[in-house]
């Protein structure tokens, strides 16, 4: 939640708190890693073995990563990602999927850097 | 899109320098790499340098090596020094539009180039230099 805070205006308890709750379900295909520095977090990242969806064979996505600003840079989310795609990897999982919005450069400058590139999916949506 | 033969040899320079780790390459080894002539190729690399992406060293054995920063700059970074980044023919983008066909056009089009313009915002000279060494292997 300090983190939503301080990189976001509307920093939302009630979503995180929902979600750490929610990533704790299923063991073998949920994982909510945290990176800790002394007695404070500093880092997380969460991801899930999503199967079929989208007519997709399963895959591993990478719902929200976060390190605190101003220890970015040093290495945590490379860490973090490396340790999800473990995860990923030992359960059989081949292919790890994200979504980020269009403007958010630095996150996509970040996946970017771990290898990942556009896929073979589009995302579309409407005003309704 | 279709990039200019300047903007490429810029980022065949810069590339291709980044790959070098500091090392020097001479104008004429370049030139010869890429099988272009070295006036054209001078006149890129003077863009570079005035930009800080390279630097230049006189004398006999002088050359250009890479002194960006590799993890910071992008392809559009150095895209944008030599053109600006649009759907060919659909550079107005903010004029009014004359007809309800244009309108709509406008829309497919400016979706095309927020993609365009979002990959090279976030590819980095030293994502460039992983993706080489990965389709290499």
């Amino acid at each position: 939640m300090t983190f939503d805070e301080r990189s976001n205006k509307d920093a939302n308890p009630g979503y995180w708190q929902e979600m750490f709750g929610r990533y704790d379900t299923d063991k073998n295909k949920q994982l909510f890693l945290v990176c800790e520095s002394g007695d404070a977090i500093v880092g997380f990242i969460i991801g899930e073995i999503r199967d079929w969806e989208f007519g997709s064979e399963p895959c591993g996505w990478v719902f929200a990563l976060g390190v605190r600003p101003d220890i970015r840079l040093s290495g945590i989310a490379t860490q973090l990602y490396g340790a999800l795609c473990e995860f990923f990897k030992q359960a059989g999982v081949t292919t790890v999927r994200t979504m980020l919005a269009r403007q958010d450069i630095d996150s996509l400058s970040f996946f970017r850097s771990q290898g990942m590139m556009a896929g073979p999916y589009v995302q579309l949506e409407k005003d309704i | 899109m279709k990039l200019q033969q300047s903007t490429l040899l810029g980022l065949y320079a810069v590339v291709e320098l980044a790959k070098a780790d500091g090392e020097q390459r001479s104008a004429a080894v370049i030139a010869d790499k890429f099988d272009v002539s070295i006036n054209h190729l001078a006149k890129v690399l003077r863009i570079l340098v005035r930009a800080g992406h390279l630097q230049a060293a006189r004398g006999a054995g002088g050359g250009y090596r890479y002194s960006g920063n590799a993890k910071r700059t992008t392809l559009m970074d150095v895209i944008e020094l030599f053109e600006p980044v649009s759907i060919e023919g659909f550079e107005h983008r903010d004029s009014p539009h004359h007809t309800d066909i244009e309108a709509g056009l406008a829309v497919a089009l400016t979706e095309i180039s927020e993609m365009m313009q979002a990959t090279l915002r976030s590819i980095t000279i030293r994502t460039m230099l992983k993706i080489m060494k990965k389709s290499r292997a």
